[in-house]
């Protein structure tokens, strides 16, 4: 069961800007096993979002490795090994949202059948049926926001890598999805990697939650979740979600002190 | 002096019509009819004040000297339109757009053709074309094939910058997510990077549709066969029957109207999706 699918050892990166280097990520450790529901939490700046992105290959490490699927990431990007959202839902407006599904299924070289079904299979998956033949801009965001989250489940890609998907969504809206996503990653068995700026979000959703640092960049504590997988809405209330929460408040207080 | 008055009491009276029909509910048909309305009173003041002022025909004849001249002259004026605007203008506009259209992909793609080949594209939009017309008229020869290379001179450049500008209009997310699905080159570009670039290739198809028909009349100018709107212009001028100079404008003018007409309602259900056609 402890199979490591995402690694990272000793890894850097720090972008050249006009006013001089910055370092957004720093001497960063860290093994994801398989299955894992693994949360990114820390201040803007952290560099959370640099570290998901690096291992989607969207961006390239100063130094250190990064390893996918025993990959690097850029072979991991070309055997298509995970699906990425995004903060936007970045659908494309002259596609519906069957059409918007479809698009990595065309790219892939699905056949025309395999297409359908899947598309038909994902969006039972985030409850969208019955909106395939709908354009983004006629759904509301969370709606846009789900049909994004099914592009990225539609093909065979057993690691998600979410880019807080729900942060511009209101929190009645957001706890719903939460909840979803849940279900969503019981039933397809895959491995998370989630960024987001909420505390009570990461401690609900995750099974290891990461809590970073700014300037530079740096992993400031690792905490794995002593919470059931099985978990619905009303664990936020029991005190082991409170000491989880508050661990994760103390890891983010101990970041600033570098300030 | 009973022109006069006619056309102040008629203006006055279509005035009060269109403020009332501009008040009142907006339906489908107050929205022709407001604008039908203003362009009769414009024909109607022109030909009242000509009438009124006894203006000479040759500085502006009256509409309906036009119209006469115009229903009589219908051979020459489908001649001359055949020759300008379907021969000329047409045929430049297509051979210019597509190469245009053809060299922003090069100069998106490669960065050494950017460097290269927008400068010249910037040179050649600032050849005077009146310079030009006469140069391409001796390499051409006097029939429409100079006049369409003038027009696809005058339509290169704007189509090139706007497609150039269309395709880097995608925004970041959607690039990013193109390259997450490992998506090669032609799959990038026929799924994300053209039908994102829609909008600006119709912007520049619009600009150019007049562009094509200015170029075909000016180049005419410069030598030409006995027929086309532009020889018939500039010979009628020197016969002064402005008439028929008017005659041509007309048919130049809804030529030209139907053309950008036409680009717009494609447009239209190209680009569907994109916020300034949805309503």
């Amino acid at each position: 069961m402890n199979q490591t699918v995402i690694s990272a050892q000793n890894l850097s990166l720090t972008f050249q800007t006009n006013d001089g280097p910055v370092h957004a990520l720093k001497d960063i450790n860290l093994d994801i096993d398989k299955g894992d529901f693994v949360s990114f939490i820390g201040p803007s700046g952290c560099g959370k979002t640099t570290f998901l992105r690096v291992m989607a290959d969207l961006e390239t490490p100063t130094s250190g490795t990064v390893t996918v699927n025993g990959m690097s990431p850029a072979e991991a990007r070309m055997k298509r090994a995970y699906g990425y959202v995004f903060q936007a839902a970045g659908l494309y407006p002259w596609r519906t949202i069957g059409g918007n599904i479809r698009l990595p299924l065309e790219i892939m070289g699905y056949s025309r059948e395999e297409q359908a079904k899947r598309v038909a299979n994902v969006l039972e998956l985030v409850e969208l049926e019955g909106f395939d033949k709908k354009f983004p801009w006629q759904l509301s965001g969370g709606m846009q926001q789900r049909a994004s989250i099914a592009r990225a489940l539609a093909f065979d890609a057993d690691i998600l890598l979410m880019d807080e998907p729900f942060g511009a969504l209101d929190e009645i809206v957001r706890d719903h999805l939460n909840e979803q996503l849940l279900k969503l990653w019981a039933r397809t068995e895959k491995t998370i990697g989630f960024v987001t700026h909420s505390i009570p979000e990461a401690v609900f959703l995750s099974t290891k939650i990461v809590v970073m640092s700014p300037r530079p960049g740096r992993i400031a504590d690792v905490i794995d979740s002593t919470l059931p997988r099985d978990r619905t809405l009303d664990i936020r209330e029991t005190q082991e979600f409170a000491d989880i929460a508050h661990r994760v408040r103390e890891g983010l207080r101990a970041g600033h002190a570098y300030d | 002096m009973i022109w006069i008055l006619f056309v102040l009491i008629f203006w006055g009276a279509m005035w009060a019509v269109n403020v009332r029909l501009a008040a009142g509910p907006q339906t489908q048909l107050t929205k022709i009819l407001v604008p039908t309305l203003f362009g009769i009173t414009l024909l109607v003041l022109w030909e009242g004040l000509v009438r009124g002022f006894s203006i000479s025909p040759i500085l502006l004849p009256p509409p309906s000297m036009i119209a006469q001249r115009f229903a009589t002259s219908l051979p020459i004026l489908w001649e001359d339109f055949v020759q300008t605007f379907i021969k000329g203008a047409l045929s430049g506009y297509f051979i210019g757009c597509s190469a245009a259209f053809l060299t922003a992909i090069a100069v998106d793609r490669s960065d050494f053709l950017k460097r290269g080949l927008l400068p010249i594209g910037n040179f050649v939009a600032a050849l005077p074309i009146i310079g030009m017309a006469p140069i391409l008229v001796m390499w051409f020869g006097f029939d429409w094939q100079s006049k369409a290379a003038v027009v696809v001179i005058m339509v290169f450049f704007p189509m090139l910058v706007n497609t150039v500008a269309g395709l880097n209009a995608k925004d970041k997310f959607q690039d990013d997510l193109m390259k997450t699905y490992a998506a090669s080159y032609w799959q990038n570009l026929l799924k994300l990077k053209l039908p994102a670039a829609m909008p600006f290739i119709f912007n520049g198809l619009k600009i150019c549709t007049t562009l094509a028909l200015i170029g075909a009349i000016v180049a005419e100018f410069f030598g030409s066969p006995i027929r086309g709107m532009g020889f018939r212009i500039s010979t009628e001028v020197g016969r002064l029957s402005l008439d028929m100079v008017w005659a041509e404008i007309t048919v130049a003018a809804l030529a030209g109207s139907a053309f950008y007409g036409t680009m717009a309602l494609i447009e239209k259900a190209v680009t569907f999706w994109h916020p300034s056609q949805r309503n």
